[in-house]
């Protein structure tokens, strides 16, 4: 792998989407869940428990996006219009979840139509996304510059399943963040959703590693011939060992175990997509050398990369330690 | 319903439908923020609860607006790609990266700091928390500067090479982001949301003065308010006029529009007031005009020659009627709220600020003004540059993305819902809050929350919720 200022990119890009991925994923998971827990109080609860971090934790999506028009605008400008209806329809789930965060607060009589659209519109988003990323692995049609498929390309069975693997996965991660945040009873039934989560997340992954080989011979080649599988073989092994570590910690009731070990779980689930998809960023048409912005604006914008991530993930962090440990109800944030 | 409709079209109708809500937002808590920073630092440095109670009404409003903005802009920035990715793969190597540093250092420090400057006073102690509210003030300036930069180079670009892919590409960043309308455009957006921000607070103040002129928070934050107003709209006039001026130096066409000036003055302009302009006769009907204003604002001097459409090749003209009328509404309430600061200034001299009715009828009226004012402004600038997404460059048509015209056409209906939905609601919820006169100990965003429900917190809600 040489080491350039295309493969860089596509790694700051990559940890930006992942960053996304982690962050939003286990706030929209908690919309996912919320017609589980019907009571007010209980509602309360976990509204307060992301809502001082929720909008930093989009903003990485608009990193994502916008950093990927700056430093892949070929790739930018062709998986957009080919996933034209996901990508709208996410944008309109987030409308709804985000605004719900204060709407709620503001009105006693219409909080129940706020609830749906916190519960419906992360739903809708984290389907959404799921179903982009399957559409992307399956392959986009192009021609020239331009994407050249219909505006239906995007639903397949597959793009479904990646679609209902996401929304689990946000789930999980949705359920180990409240065991981590809460208390009491609503903890007990964290515990108790995170174990049935887990398991579905498990089969929605094999599923998932079953497809993904038939969906082209690159991907077969990749991750089942010699020498690659000395390079791949680790990964479902490592999946292996953290589940099991998550089944034990879950069952030993540890309060932060069971959340990172669920980050760990997708940072190996995203680690195996990258591995599928090097060196395309269009699956099979573009590469990030083909989709790469001139030089010099990924050198422009390597200076601001550079120094301000850091800077953004040390107050991002001061944030969440400024608002660390279990939320309490009756207490909430002033 | 949109049949007839080309994806084009129906993408344009999109991006200024979604645009036009999302500055409405931005364009408030520009200055909303800045107004908070400046409550929290008064009440550091005064201790007077009058402005701590202030700052937690304005919070509240704040935090709902806020909201609205974040979700719109998203919007915004996946649109480029969705409808617009001609042009995304074009100028993406020059826009790309103004938007990337506007996340960088704009947003994610707004984001980064709101959850603190919300609900963190209890947890960080005042200072830290001022602190908090400044670095979201300043952030939602940096943004501002960043976002402009990228629309004034599509309007006058500079500082480019083009590739052989056809793509932009920077030859100086320097040029690409100081361009040369960028200056004017930043100062003229940043006082508009100032502005709109102070008749917004004024309108509040005056509301509550008019049922009870002793309320001390209404008298503040009315008095704080017609002051910046009445600053800052000469300002505003005087910024507004230096930007026609750069105008006329870089897109004459777009001047041409916005003054009804279809044929050309060999020896001074008129300056048209009103009339309706009509594109097919390539003529002013009924106009108003008084001979020779035209060049004497334009050009300092009543004889000075001006080109008119005539001299544009009838493809590169923009849609007249709108930018004329645009422009027209903008700069009429740019007086009007010189107007209100004027008056307002009389009745401060005559001791009369809290007691006149009057004053305070207008006040509450030219409440919306700002927004008015700001969508009239943007649709002059966006329109009046058409049929070009790249000044001269780049056409709208060649900018497209390569969609079916029903993917599109369902699209734009289904924002039209939702935003309606959505933002209605929101815009009561702030109206609600408004319609409270702030009071002593003054809450922030707090929530009602469940254990209290051994006390008094449901009842109480649900007799504010009555109240309403
Ligand atoms: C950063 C870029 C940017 C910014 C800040 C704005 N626009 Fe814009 N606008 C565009 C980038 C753009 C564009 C992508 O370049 C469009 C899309 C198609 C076009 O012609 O230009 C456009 C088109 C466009 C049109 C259609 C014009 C026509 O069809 O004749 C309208 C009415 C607006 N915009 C309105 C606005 C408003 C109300 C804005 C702010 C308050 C605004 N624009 C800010
Ligand atoms: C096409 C143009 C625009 C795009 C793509 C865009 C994009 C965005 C995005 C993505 C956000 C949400 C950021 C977050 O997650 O916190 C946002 C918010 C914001 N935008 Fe825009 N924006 C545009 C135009 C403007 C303009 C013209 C201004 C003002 C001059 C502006 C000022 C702001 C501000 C201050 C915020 C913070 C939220 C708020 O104040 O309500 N934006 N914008
Ligand atoms: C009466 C005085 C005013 C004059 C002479 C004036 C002049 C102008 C001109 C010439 C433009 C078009 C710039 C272009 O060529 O692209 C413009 C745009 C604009 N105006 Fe004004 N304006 C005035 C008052 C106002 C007021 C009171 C507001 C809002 C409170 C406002 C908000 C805007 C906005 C948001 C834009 C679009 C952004 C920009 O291009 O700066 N203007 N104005």
């Amino acid at each position: 792998m040489s080491f350039d200022l295309a493969t860089l990119w596509a790694f700051i890009i990559a940890f930006a989407v992942f960053v996304y991925v982690v962050m939003d994923g286990f706030d929209l998971g908690l919309g996912i869940l919320f017609p589980l827990f019907p009571q007010k109080a209980d509602r309360d609860v976990i509204m307060n428990s992301v809502a001082p971090v929720w909008d930093g934790n989009e903003t990485w999506l608009v990193l994502g996006g916008g950093g990927m028009m700056a430093a892949f605008p070929l790739a930018y400008a062709v998986l957009m219009p080919a996933l034209y209806t996901p990508v709208i329809a996410m944008l309109l789930g987030l409308v709804f979840r985000g605004v719900a965060f204060e709407f709620r607060w503001r009105t006693q009589k219409e909080r129940n139509k706020w609830d749906i659209a916190f519960a419906g519109g992360s739903l809708l988003a984290a389907l959404a996304q799921g179903i982009a990323l399957g559409a992307v692995l399956q392959g986009i049609h192009v021609e020239g510059r331009h994407y050249a498929g219909g505006w239906w390309d995007w639903l397949t069975p597959f793009s479904i399943l990646t679609g209902l693997a996401l929304v689990t996965g946000y789930a999980l991660l949705g359920a180990t963040w409240l065991v981590m945040k809460t208390e009491g009873e609503l903890r007990d039934r964290a515990y108790h959703l995170s174990w049935v989560l887990l398991i579905a997340m498990l089969a929605a992954i094999g599923l998932v590693s079953i497809a993904t080989p038939f969906l082209h011979v690159q991907y077969t080649h990749r991750w089942f011939t010699w020498p690659n599988i000395i390079l791949t073989a680790p990964v479902p092994i490592a999946v292996a060992a953290v589940a099991a570590l998550l089944l034990r910690a879950l069952s030993n009731r540890y309060d932060y175990q069971p959340f990172f070990l669920t980050l760990a779980l997708f940072a190996l689930s995203y680690a195996g997509l990258g591995i599928s998809m090097y060196p395309f960023i269009v699956p099979q048409s573009i590469t990030i050398w083909q989709a790469a912005a001139p030089e010099n604006s990924q050198v422009f914008m390597l200076f601001g990369v550079s120094v301000l991530i850091p800077l953004i993930l040390g107050y991002t962090a001061w944030a969440y330690w400024v608002f660390r440990g279990k939320v309490q109800p009756g207490h909430g944030y002033h | 319903m949109l049949e007839g409709w080309d994806a084009v079209a129906l993408a344009r109708a999109q991006f200024a439908f979604t645009m036009s809500f999302h500055i409405v937002f931005p364009a408030f808590s520009i200055g909303l923020a800045s107004y908070l920073a400046v409550l929290e630092a008064l009440w550091l440095a005064t201790g007077r609860e009058v402005f701590i109670n202030l700052f937690n009404y304005w919070l509240k409003i704040f935090a709902v607006a806020f909201g609205m903005g974040v979700v719109s802009g998203i919007v915004m920035s996946y649109q480029f790609g969705t409808n617009w990715s001609a042009y995304a793969d074009k100028t993406g190597p020059i826009i790309g990266p103004l938007m990337a540093y506007e996340v960088l250092t704009a947003f994610f420090l707004e984001a980064g700091f709101l959850g603190v400057m919300l609900f963190g006073m209890q947890r960080v102690g005042p200072r830290l928390h001022f602190l908090a509210t400044l670095m979201v003030a300043i952030g939602t300036l940096i943004s501002a500067f960043w976002i402009l930069s990228a629309n004034s180079w599509m309007q006058t670009p500079t500082g480019y090479a083009v590739n052989a892919d056809g793509q932009f590409i920077a030859a100086s960043w320097l040029k690409v982001i100081f361009n040369p309308s960028f200056p004017y455009r930043l100062v003229h957006m940043v006082l508009a949301a100032y502005l709109t921000t102070s008749l917004v607070v004024g309108a509040v103040g005056a509301w509550h003065l008019l049922r009870d002129q002793h309320l001390a928070g209404p008298r503040v934050m009315f008095s704080m308010a017609m002051w910046m107003a009445t600053l800052v709209a000469p300002i505003q006039i005087l910024a507004g006029d230096q930007h026609g001026l750069n105008t006329l130096e870089h897109q004459p066409a777009k001047i041409m529009a916005m003054e009804g000036h279809f044929e050309s003055h060999k020896d001074g302009a008129p300056l048209i007031l009103f009339g309706l302009p009509s594109m097919a006769e390539a003529k002013v009907k009924y106009a108003v005009e008084i001979p020779k204003l035209g060049s004497l604002i334009l050009k300092h001097s009543p004889d000075a020659p001006m080109a008119g459409l005539d001299t544009v090749p009838r493809e590169n003209w923009p849609p007249v009627p709108i930018t004329f009328w645009s422009f027209r509404i903008m700069v009429g309430l740019g007086f009007l709220i010189l107007g209100l600061g004027l008056f307002s200034l009389l009745m401060r001299w005559r001791g009369r600020l809290y007691h006149s009715r009057l004053l305070h009828l207008f006040a509450v009226t030219m409440g919306p003004a700002g927004f008015i004012a700001v969508l009239a402004g943007w649709i002059t600038t966006e329109t009046g540059r058409q049929p070009f997404t790249v000044y001269g460059l780049l056409r709208t048509a060649d900018s497209a993305s390569p969609l079916a015209a029903p993917a599109v056409g369902s699209s734009l209906i289904a924002f039209i819902i939702v935003y309606f939905a959505v933002f209605t609601a929101g815009v009561i919820y702030i109206l609600r809050l408004m319609a409270q006169p702030p009071h002593q100990g003054e809450q922030g965003p707090s929530r009602d929350v469940p254990a209290r429900a051994a006390g008094i917190t449901p009842a109480a809600g649900a007799a504010v919720e009555g109240a309403r």
